[in-house]
């Protein structure tokens, strides 16, 4: 096992094994820090994957911008909140029974469905039109945003500013008059 | 060079651990860190795949979109709930059963 499988499987344990801890531990805190970890490792398998700018992004966006955003949330509302999210002790409930074997039916669908498809088999994967590691995405990927994907990145822009406008509408006080 | 599966095994993992939280957790910031788990899967799949499309590059770039989106819509949603806590004076979806007054 060379260097790279070892970090990439090194990461990707890490990224399962930090979003298990996170739906499981009964701590908000400690869940939302953790959900650092996560992202943080995902970004690291983007790195494998060759795309260096969505890692890049990933940490940005999502460490930068997300996390931080829900911290601020969760310290926005008061200690009434916090009490609340330390009544999940009442037992092993049927609703969680029911959840885990929904989630765990789909886990098995999905890795079926992966282990039974001939992946390198596949026609458009075999094109030769592989991103090898000396490449520039960067490169490509401001050229394409400007020409093939100009579209939906107008409408990603449109879409931004909608929700910028919605936040601060549903965010504002409201006046008592 | 990691096999293409592999990825998608990762990914598949982490959506369902996505599921898992939006189908069972109680209080609403935990279901949107599971969306949150749902959505990185999902960019997880599109930048794998994305190693081959050099040249349209598709992968990456739905890959940027998928965040931006997220990203937008992780802002939206917790004003929502802070408006639904101001309201409700609690957070747990199952309490939340009235649209207005």
């Amino acid at each position: 096992m060379n260097p790279e499988q070892l970090i990439f499987y090194f990461f990707g344990a890490l990224t399962l094994i930090s979003a298990l801890l996170v739906v499981s531990i009964r701590n908000l805190v400690r869940s939302i820090f953790l959900f650092f970890v996560t992202i943080f490792s995902l970004a690291a398998m983007f790195v494998f994957a060759l795309a260096d700018f969505i890692a890049v992004t990933q940490v940005v966006i999502y460490a930068g911008g997300v996390l931080v955003l829900m911290l601020f949330a969760f310290m926005l509302s008061n200690r009434e909140l916090l009490k609340g999210l330390q009544s999940t002790k009442d037992g092993f409930k049927l609703n969680h029974f029911a959840g885990l074997m929904i989630a765990l039916g789909f886990l098995f669908l999905i890795v079926t469905a992966i282990i039974n498809t001939d992946i390198p088999e596949v026609t458009w994967l075999k094109e030769n039109n592989i991103i090898g590691q000396n490449d520039n995405t960067i490169h490509q990927i401001g050229i394409n945003t400007m020409t093939r994907y100009i579209l939906p990145f107008e409408m990603v822009s449109v879409f931004l500013m909608m929700a910028l406008i919605g936040a601060a509408h549903l965010a504002r006080k409201e006046k008592r008059s | 060079m990691i096999p293409l599966s592999h990825f998608m095994l990762i990914s598949a993992g982490l959506f369902c651990i996505g599921l898992y939280a939006v189908l069972t957790k109680r209080n609403a910031i935990q279901i949107l860190i599971g969306i949150e788990f749902m959505i990185n899967a999902a960019i997880l799949n599109f930048v794998a795949f994305g190693k081959f499309d050099k040249f349209e590059g598709g992968g990456q770039m739905f890959a940027l979109f998928a965040i931006v989106l997220a990203a937008a819509g992780v802002a939206v949603a917790l004003a929502i709930i802070l408006n639904v806590y101001k309201h409700f004076k609690t957070i747990d979806p199952a309490k939340i059963d009235t649209l207005k007054d």
